[in-house]
């Protein structure tokens, strides 16, 4: 080795160590996460800010569904009330309900004393002695029927019947029965509960503590029975387990792939060293790639590090071209460098350009992936052409593998005779996509999802046992103040009731209703007649009528005790199930205000969106929306998808520039695109056979084949190159044929890739499913359709 | 000679047993054969509160197990529906709808209109304690809650009927108020 090149090495090796340092140091201080971040945008639309808002911590999302199953009813309902008494006094939960009636008292306390305050009805009119006669008549009627009973003791202080108004808004909803004192299933197999917690349901950590908290309550209550089993569903529940899923994924599938990697490559090298050596630019692309992520995106997703994985098996393929195609001996590397190195940039360059339309996506998950690839895929390069040379020991061999190489080469000499194969195999393959063209792909945003089929169902079966909102459509209202949204709430609240009594809506839900505006409770305090003229006007109101005046004693008292009372106050409401309710509807954003009006679709009729947004557009209210989530998280998802699609496109135009820029010959370009787009062509139409559905990852694994592929397509179209005597003789005479340790070199890397890749199509997270499933079989397809296509040695 | 008195004992001992003894079991027996009712009905309720007792009539359809319709028809339309736990109120344009769980009161009170027109002893017995008098053709099942809490509500519920029908349905509440109604059977729809 001469002095300058052991000086320059010496340097190489200094700096590769200092980068491999600040990368650690990076990674030391990052952050790692599994929610739902990486699926949200960057610059959100409102209606995509409330949806973000309201996945990440809006009422939905601090839910906690849990069954009890197993033993026998009696079990099941003590079980849930033990469990229920625990996690009420637990301060990470709201509140807890099981249907046993810990705040019935209060919240009926609360409405009795406040009716006057809190009754829609409570108007001037109501207080004359007109409008007394009626509202008397109509209790004296309710007094006869069969619920009379309830409302007997109520008259003498209520004879306007403010308390029925409210109650009957109150029961709205539909709640599960009672099975021994406890909320049960329909069937009665299983006994209901409904958590609410403070944290909000992106606080994966806060979620997975209180999931053990009611897993644990329910493993010491006192009448804990082995035959009875804990299940739990909700957005938390599924973030918690989806963060588990991913993380063991992540975790197994980057040891059986560095194992299987491994044990391929020993197979190939037989040495230890050159294994070690080789795994070299691969963890100094890993480190790199999740470095540049924290760096650029402040946090690194588990998904980016579950892909990461697989690319190991991508880089992998740098050192591998080094040392196979490398002639015996150490000095011989200077020379790869000389011969192979441009090709090989060239195929991490296209790799670039095609990843690099990635980092213009807004879905930060996507961009995530385009930076760790390019990041990952320029430090293993770099290392392997200017580091690992350095680090060769001088008398550094690897196992011969010309015996493989010969072969290959015999078979890529056959090759060609498979075109027209290959291409009734193609144009089979555009047939199908034709056929398929309308169901390609899957634009719901579910199929990103990583939580499981049977955990969906559990969640569907539990929330309809339960009644659960599944809160797809919510009016908005933002303000400056409580009082402001309060006061749109009321006057939009009108205009859903009108729709609740035209059969559109079957209800609504408001904080207005529980704790209506100052203004509103000043207009109702206003409406209550002063003692001596509502005694009067009550005298000549009960003329007609079978009730004396004397009998509403109590109901002058109360009235003139209403007007008189502090107006009421969020804190007022305290310890009923009232507070749950608004703390939900109501959110206080900095000096931003929110009152959210949940719709509950009426049994048969689906809402119609428009006609609604036209009744809240007649209010001419600023600041009232409808945000419809279902459709808006669907819409989001298919934008993400189009742009991607537009995205690949701009990549695929960008790496044929780059090769018209380099070769400087259409033709050249054209027969290095074909086998690539070919490739990209049969996989898609296979998935689309095996009744796959594109997701936005399928589109992120055909790139890389692109990316992959491009290294193999290049290596066969490399031109004419000198033989070592040896190899010339046994091939023959024919100088355009590729070398046989090229084409070795080019199976193992395949190999690895495929090894890598092969393993994300059996994890059962669908994002890394889809793309093993596509890399795997798209490299291999490269491969071959890149040594059938290439040119000719005799052409 | 044991065996023919044993026999005889055995071919006459339905008869006796009826003829001596009309009791609670025979009773739900005969009543839970009706599987569905159509009635009409007049009830008079006596409200301290009130000047005068308020009288009421209109129909009642009941179908096995758990569904029972009050319509009243005048003074004022008015409906009442019970099916399983949900009670439905409906008075002209408002809509009253109660979970019979929230109020166990009405519940028990409910239930033992539906427990007896069932002819289901068990649900009946959960609330109330029963006696029977007088024969199959005139019968009066006296129903007197044993929880606490009704017992602040309903002192007394006693329905008569003849053989399988239920006539008359007289109830006193712990205040004093009572109600009576009387049931004539319509043909079934």
């Amino acid at each position: 080795m001469r002095p300058e090149t052991a000086r320059g090495g010496r340097t190489a090796i200094a700096l590769w160590l200092a980068f491999i340092l600040v990368c650690g140091i990076i990674i030391s201080r990052s952050q790692f996460t599994t929610d739902l971040s990486a699926f949200l945008p960057r610059s959100p639309t409102p209606e995509q800010q409330l949806l973000l808002e309201q996945i990440r911590d809006g009422l939905a999302s601090r839910l906690i569904l849990v069954g009890i199953e197993g033993a026998d009813a009696a079990t099941r309902a003590k079980l849930s009330k033990q469990v229920a008494q625990r996690l009420r006094a637990d301060p990470a939960f709201v509140g807890v309900n099981n249907g046993e009636p810990v705040s019935a008292e209060r919240d009926r306390a609360y409405l009795f004393n406040h009716r006057y305050l809190l009754s829609p009805a409570v108007r001037p009119a109501r207080f004359s002695v007109d409008g007394l006669h009626a509202a008397l008549s109509d209790s004296i009627d309710l007094l006869a029927s069969p619920a009379g009973l309830l409302f007997k003791q109520l008259l003498p202080r209520d004879p306007s019947g403010e308390m029925v108004q409210l109650l009957d808004h109150l029961n709205s909803g539909t709640r599960p029965q009672m099975v021994e004192g406890a909320w049960a299933s329909r069937d009665g197999a299983r006994a209901l509960m409904l958590a609410q917690t403070h944290a909000s349901g992106s606080d994966t950590d806060a979620q997975q503590r209180a999931m053990a908290a009611i897993r644990q309550a329910f493993d010491t209550a006192p009448s804990a029975t082995p035959a009875a089993r804990l299940v739990m569903t909700g957005p938390g529940v599924f973030s918690v387990t989806s963060r588990d899923t991913i993380h063991n994924q992540v975790s197994r599938l980057s040891i059986i792939s560095v194992a299987l990697i491994a044990t391929l490559l020993l197979l190939v090298y037989r040495s230890f060293s050159a294994l070690a050596l080789g795994f070299l630019p691969v963890i100094s692309g890993a480190l790199a790639g999740i470095a540049a992520v924290s760096l650029g995106f402040g946090a690194v997703h588990g998904i980016t590090l579950g892909f990461g994985t697989a690319l190991i098996g991508e880089a992998v393929d740098y050192s591998i071209y080094l040392f196979v195609q490398s002639e015996q001996g150490g000095s011989d590397q200077q020379n790869w460098i000389k011969r192979f190195w441009p090709t090989v940039r060239l195929g991490v360059l296209t790799s670039i350009f095609g990843f690099a339309s990635l980092l213009l996506s807004g879905f930060p998950g996507l961009a995530q992936l385009g930076l760790y690839s390019i990041a990952g895929l320029i430090a293993a390069a770099t290392v392997t052409r200017f580091v690992l040379p350095h680090l060769l020991p001088t008398n550094f061999h690897i196992h011969d593998v010309s015996a493989i190489g010969l072969i290959l080469s015999r078979l890529g000499q056959r090759a060609a005779a498979l075109r027209w194969v290959a291409a009734i195999l193609l144009l089979m393959a555009c047939a199908i996509l034709v056929q398929h063209r309308a169901s390609l792909w899957n634009d719901k945003i579910s199929s990103l999802s990583p939580v499981s089929e049977a955990d969906v169902a559990l969640d569907e079966s539990l929330r309809a046992d339960m009644g659960a909102p599944d809160v797809r459509y919510l009016v908005v209202i933002s303000g400056e103040s409580r009082e402001s949204v309060l006061r749109s709430s009321e006057q939009i609240s009108t205009v859903l009731q009108t729709q609740v009594d035209q059969g559109k809506l079957a209800g609504f839900e408001s904080a207005s209703r529980y704790l209506p505006s100052i203004a509103t409770q000043r207009a109702r305090q206003a409406s209550l007649p002063n003692p001596a003229m509502l005694e009067e006007r009550l005298a000549q109101a009960v003329q007609g009528l079978p009730v004396r005046a004397q009998l509403f004693a109590p109901f002058l008292a109360d009235v003139a005790d209403a007007g008189r009372k502090p107006l009421l106050q969020a804190a007022d409401l305290e310890q009923t199930s009232m507070a749950m309710a608004v703390d939900a509807l109501l959110i206080q954003q900095g000096r931003h205000w929110q009152a959210l009006l949940p719709l509950t679709a009426a049994k048969g009729v689906s809402i119609d969106a428009n006609r609604i947004r036209a009744a809240l557009g007649a209010t001419r209210l600023p600041g009232v929306l409808l945000v419809d989530m279902k459709a808006e998280s669907d819409r989001l998802y298919s934008g993400y998808l189009h742009e991607a699609i537009l995205l690949s496109l701009s990549g695929l135009v960008a790496i044929i520039g780059l090769l018209l820029w380099v070769f400087r010959s259409p033709m050249r370009v054209l027969r290095i695109i074909a086998p690539l787009a070919a490739a990209v062509i049969t996989v898609t139409a296979g998935l689309a056979v095996f009744g796959q559905q594109l997701i936005i990852l399928h589109l992120v694994g055909l790139l890389l084949v692109v990316a992959v592929g491009s290294n193999y397509a290049l290596f066969f179209d490399r031109p004419d190159h000198p033989f070592s005597p040896e190899e010339g003789t046994i091939i023959g005479h024919k100088s355009h044929t590729i070398s046989p340790r090229t084409l070795a070199s080019m199976l193992f890397a395949n190999l690895t890739t495929v090894a890598g890749f092969g393993l994300l199509a059996f994890s059962n997270v669908s994002i890394l499913q889809a793309m093993g499933v596509t890399v795997a079989p798209g490299v291999i397809l490269a491969l071959i359709y890149s040594a059938i296509f290439a040119r000719q040695p005799n052409a | 000679m044991q065996h023919i008195f044993v026999a005889l004992a055995l071919m006459f001992a339905p008869v006796l047993s009826q003829a001596a003894d009309w009791d609670i079991d025979q009773l739900m027996h005969g009543l839970a054969q009706t599987r569905s009712n159509h009635a009409g009905f007049v009830e008079k309720k006596s409200i301290a509160m009130l000047d005068k007792p308020v009288e009421s009539s209109g129909e009642l359809f009941y179908s096995a197990p758990d569904h029972l319709e009050k319509r009243t028809i005048k003074p004022k339309p008015e409906s009442m529906t019970v099916d399983g736990g949900a009670l439905l109120i409906e008075r002209g344009r408002q809509k009253h709808r109660l979970q019979l769980q929230d109020y166990p009161e009405l519940a028990a009170f409910i239930d033992s209109i539906r427990g007896t027109l069932a002819g289901d002893r068990k649900a009946l017995e959960r609330n109330y304690r029963l006696s029977l008098d007088g024969t199959a053709e005139h019968w009066t099942l006296q129903l007197l809650p044993t929880d606490e809490k009704i017992q602040a509500v309903v002192k007394r519920i006693r329905i008569a009927g003849a053989r399988d029908a239920v006539r008359s349905i007289e109830i006193t509440q712990a205040d004093g108020d009572s109600s009576l109604m009387l049931i004539e059977k319509l043909a079934t729809p």
